[in-house]
């Protein structure tokens, strides 16, 4: 009723309004609300369509500015779980010495046995009094993995468990070490094992303890996740594990080559942007206080106290960093694989840098039996702190309540214009206000083909580079991998390519055409979005805040040029390419042009191998939502 | 004695009157010490402990309870004079280090569970309806004796509780609550049935004032560690066991009993003086408006311990004819 009867803001506004809208009239029965009321509908509907505009780009900003903000304004972590918050632990171990005489050990064995030392592991792991099993697994990859480089993948894994001495074993902690070639993670499993010698003379546990170390480090490590859980995921063959140990509460993996560490850098996102539970992180973080030990975040030192510029700025660096691997997908280490079986992990990794202050492995290893004793204290699962979350830094954190919001705006902006379209549509077909826009021939039939053809364009990205590896080998003469890397991008620029060749084919819609077609766009856009919303926030805001702008302003007719420009810019692998930039600028160690083309491969291989590996959701997600909803634009620009 | 063979051979007239005086005057003394033993007015002790946490982090409940279980017993009360309500998953818990114990003292000198620990009402057993039904006896008949309290109209009870509280109420194992509402009510119950005598209740929880503010039968005394609105604190961090070992009030509340043996003399006024804000952090509150006797002349060990008062004559006491006189001087 206000809308019709009170003072309005603008003259021209008001001029507008009154000359096309009756004020109400008293005889109204009192009931009739505003949007029932057809006087103050339309006149609502003529303010929408006037102020659509300003509206739009106003709600791309506020969900920007928004985003932006969420460093300034993240509150304290705080651990949220009595069982571990009202108990304490005096660690006791110094596990330094035998840390590091068993690296070598291992590192020895290593190297006389060419591979992982599976006898040697099976007998210390028995000397040291745990029930060993060790676990064989195969893996044909889909193409060779350049960055591992390997393709026909076959080891064992090798796990001793500590059983409770007075519980039953229903409940297990995890601490896995991913073994890898070379002399990397040497002296993770020297802890490992130096650690799982001093729990076994403590009489305090009520879980049992199993001590994992795979081989080739990943695969090995989903391998005995779905033999554990006695699933088949991703189709690797391996043999059955025989020794269970009851539901994994928690699980850390560790990740050390140096005998001397100078940091600990915490890798929290996981696999498809989940995270663990946030009290498991506070956990480590309120450990890292305790003894002294340096700990960072995405490679990043803790942000000064109070509020600051600098201050400002590390966090939003570090927040984006998480983005960006959050939108990734990737597992960040072998802690992401866990989080699918909602185990609770992080993975640890030692770093040592040029820094002055150097900290032994004791350190660590009293850090690891405190985490595990107050972990030991728990009655359920991690579930009382958040699920979802942001991190601008280990002591700060965004809740899902305060990020969504942001993906919320750009939502809105896709909103408002399918109403603006959708309104223009039926006015037309009322006939009244402007000339309505030209009748169609043939009904809505000639939507078809190009939804079809962006459907196909999508569905031939997706399966053809591996499917089609021998044809791709055949044309290009490099190897498989890049093969299939370098028929991913011919076939995403080819459907570019489709507008002018399948314009010749179809024909009519004129100007109604057009909006169906964009208004069915902008409806599958917004549909993408809200589902990544709730499955990965990150992944869904990136691509909202590259791709609602061009879906919002395209059009037909006028200069097609800078829209062109716009949509090329904003195409999903464009964006991919500047997601590696801006990682790389993150970083603070910015790359060059061809170095950054030589990353974006790596990832698009990566990508593809993931999704067949570990089942990532990114490449289906954009082959088969992102792509084919730009491809939908793309047609609409170029509509005739 | 030697009075009576010097009247029996004397039988003059002075003989007679000296007689008269020296018995009366051994009359009223006998007459001071009836009187001191019939001062406190109950003829037995009972005591309900009741802790209602369970969980490997609630270790400082169950050393709670069991550290007054303990003086409780050490001050004479019998173990079929106590009712224990514990959760009784802290010495067995895989989580202890040292199994088989409770400690209530950093220095660990004390295991308060030892061998002879008899739990009345353990683990699940320990739920509100159990409660109410021991206080107020409506206890089924297939209840075993050392589950009931067979207080009777002399018997003085003292019910210890301990836990997680909030105001107005207080959380029995996670799963249900008591009200100060209810517990007011299962006393006047008591009371109607003439269970008690006098009452001491003592609570050890956050906001415990709120559970006493009900209370409206007579003959109840009540102490609680914290008002409302504040939070009782907990005390002794041991990092070994890795729990806290005690609550702060009823840590004080022990040392103060250590001082006790069960010819101690000490009175309330002493206990309401135990643990001020300095070492509690919380301000302890009693109630004494329901009590009929003065605090001050309430002796500790009317309610800690189990005091047979008995006085050894020497001679005959002829107690007078006037049997109700006599009553009513003592009463």
């Amino acid at each position: 009723m206000s809308l019709c009867s009170a003072p309005r803001p603008g003259r021209a506004l008001r001029q507008r309004l009154s000359g096309l809208a009756r004020p109400c009239p008293a005889a109204h029965p009192p009931a009739m609300g505003l949007l029932s009321d057809p006087q103050c509908r339309r006149a609502l509907a003529r303010l929408l369509l006037r102020l659509n505009t300003p509206l739009c780009v106003l709600s791309y900003l506020a969900g920007l500015t928004w985003f932006l903000l969420l460093p300034a304004l993240a509150p304290r972590t705080y651990l949220s779980e009595n069982a571990m918050g009202s108990t304490m632990v005096g660690e006791g171990s110094d596990l330094g010495p035998r840390a590091l005489a068993l690296a070598r050990d291992f590192g020895a064995h290593k190297r006389k046995v060419g591979g992982m030392p599976v006898e040697w592991l099976e007998q210390t792991m028995f000397q040291l009094g745990l029930e060993v099993h060790r676990q064989p697994f195969s893996r044909t990859l889909p193409f060779p993995d350049e960055a591992h480089e390997r393709y026909l993948v076959r080891g064992t894994n090798v796990f001793g468990v500590l059983r409770a001495p007075r519980a039953a074993s229903t409940e297990a902690l995890l601490l896995l070490v991913p073994g890898s070639e070379g002399s990397k993670n040497n002296q993770a499993v020297g802890l490992l094992l130096a650690l799982a010698g001093y729990c076994r003379g403590q009489v305090y546990w009520a879980k049992d303890l199993i001590f994992l170390v795979t081989e080739h480090d990943l695969l090995g490590t989903q391998a005995w996740l779905e033999a554990y859980h006695d699933v088949n995921l991703t189709g690797i063959h391996s043999g059955g594990v025989p020794g269970r140990a009851g539901a994994i509460q928690a699980a850390l993996a560790l990740e050390l080559s140096s005998d001397v560490l100078t940091s600990v850098d915490v890798a929290v996102e996981g696999l498809n942007g989940q995270v663990p539970n946030l009290d498991l992180l506070t956990l480590f973080h309120s450990f890292c206080l305790k003894s002294g030990l340096l700990c960072t975040f995405q490679g990043k030192l803790p942000p000064p106290e109070g509020p600051s510029g600098p201050g400002y700025a590390q966090s939003l660096r570090t927040m984006g960093l998480m983005v960006l691997g959050q939108a990734g997908g990737g597992p960040g280490g072998a802690h992401g694989l866990f989080l699918r079986f909602r185990i609770e992990a992080l993975t640890l990794r030692g770093i040592n840098s040029f820094r002055q202050h150097k900290f032994h492995l004791g350190a660590l290893g009293r850090t690891l039996e405190g985490m595990f004793r107050k972990l030991n204290n728990l009655l359920e699962r991690l579930h009382q702190s958040y699920f979802l979350y942001l991190l601008p830094s280990l002591s700060r954190f965004v809740s899902i309540g305060s990020y969504m919001p942001a993906l919320g705006l750009l939502l809105l902006v896709l909103a408002l214009r399918a109403l603006d379209l959708w309104m223009r549509l039926s006015r037309s077909d009322e006939g009244e206000g402007d000339p309505p826009p030209e009748e169609a021939r043939g009904g809505l039939l000639w939507l078809l083909p190009p939804i079809l053809v962006s459907g196909g364009a999508g569905a031939a990205l997706y399966l053809l580079p591996v499917r089609g590896q021998a044809v791709a080998t055949q044309h290009f003469p490099v190897g498989e991998a890049e093969a299939v890397v370098l028929a991913l991008i011919g076939i995403y620029v080819a459907g570019m390519a489709l507008p002018h060749s399948t314009h010749r084919a179809l024909s009519g819609g004129g100007q109604r055409g057009w909006m169906t077609l964009k208004l069915l766009a902008l409806l599958a856009l917004a549909l993408l979005l809200t589902c990544l919303a709730l499955l990965n926030f990150s992944l869904g805001f990136l691509l909202g805040a590259t791709l609602v702008p061009p879906a919002a302003a395209v059009r037909p007719g006028g200069s097609r040029l800078p829209l062109a420009v716009l949509l090329v810019l904003t195409t999903p692998g464009l964006s991919l390419f500047l997601a590696v930039l801006l990682e790389r600028e993150l970083l603070e160690a910015p790359a060059g042009l061809g170095e950054a083309w030589q990353r974006f491969l790596g990832a698009l291989g990566q990508g593809l191998l993931q999704e067949h590996l570990h089942g990532a959701h990114l490449s289906p997600l954009l082959c088969l939502g992102a792509y084919p909803c730009w491809l939908l634009l793309w047609n609409v620009l170029f509509w005739k | 004695m030697s009075i009576e063979r010097c009247c029996g051979n004397n039988k003059t007239m002075s003989g007679h009157f000296f007689l008269i005086a020296e018995k009366s005057k051994l009359y009223f003394t006998f007459q001071d010490q009836a009187e001191q033993f019939f001062r406190s007015g109950h003829t037995n002790n009972w005591a309900v402990l009741v802790c209602t946490s369970r969980f490997w982090f609630n270790y400082r409940h169950v050393a709670n309870t069991l550290s007054v279980y303990r003086s409780v017993k050490r001050l004479g009360i019998p173990d079929s004079h106590i009712v224990l309500m514990l959760a009784d998953d802290m010495a067995c818990n895989p989580r202890n280090p040292k199994p088989a114990t409770v400690f209530s003292h950093k220095n660990m000198e004390l295991n308060v569970y030892g061998d002879d620990v008899e739990v009345d009402y353990r683990s699940y057993e320990v739920t509100v309806e159990n409660f109410l039904r021991v206080l107020t006896g409506r206890i089924p008949p297939s209840t075993p004796r050392s589950k009931r309290l067979l207080s009777d109209d002399r018997s003085n009870i003292l019910i210890y509780m301990t836990g997680h509280g909030g105001n107005g109420f207080l959380k029995f194992q996670d799963s249900e609550e008591i009200t100060n509402v209810e517990l007011a009510d299962a006393f006047e119950q008591m009371w109607q049935k003439r269970r008690y005598n006098e009452l001491l209740f003592i609570i050890d929880t956050c906001q415990g004032a709120s559970m006493y503010e009900r209370f409206y039968s007579p003959n109840i005394m009540a102490l609680a560690s914290s008002q409302v609105g504040e939070d009782s604190l907990s005390h002794q961090p041991d990092l070994e066991i890795g729990v806290h070992l005690m609550d702060r009030y009823t840590f004080y509340v022990l040392e103060f009993l250590e001082e006790i043996h069960p010819a101690s003399q000490t009175n309330m006024n002493d206990l309401f003086q135990v643990c001020p804000k300095s070492l509690c952090v919380s301000t302890p509150g009693h109630r004494t408006d329901l009590f009929q006797r003065d605090p001050q002349n309430v002796l500790i060990t009317d309610f800690f311990g189990s005091v047979r008062k008995v006085e050894i004559t020497t001679g005959a006491l002829a107690l007078d004819r006037d049997v109700a006189a006599l009553e009513s001087n003592c009463l």
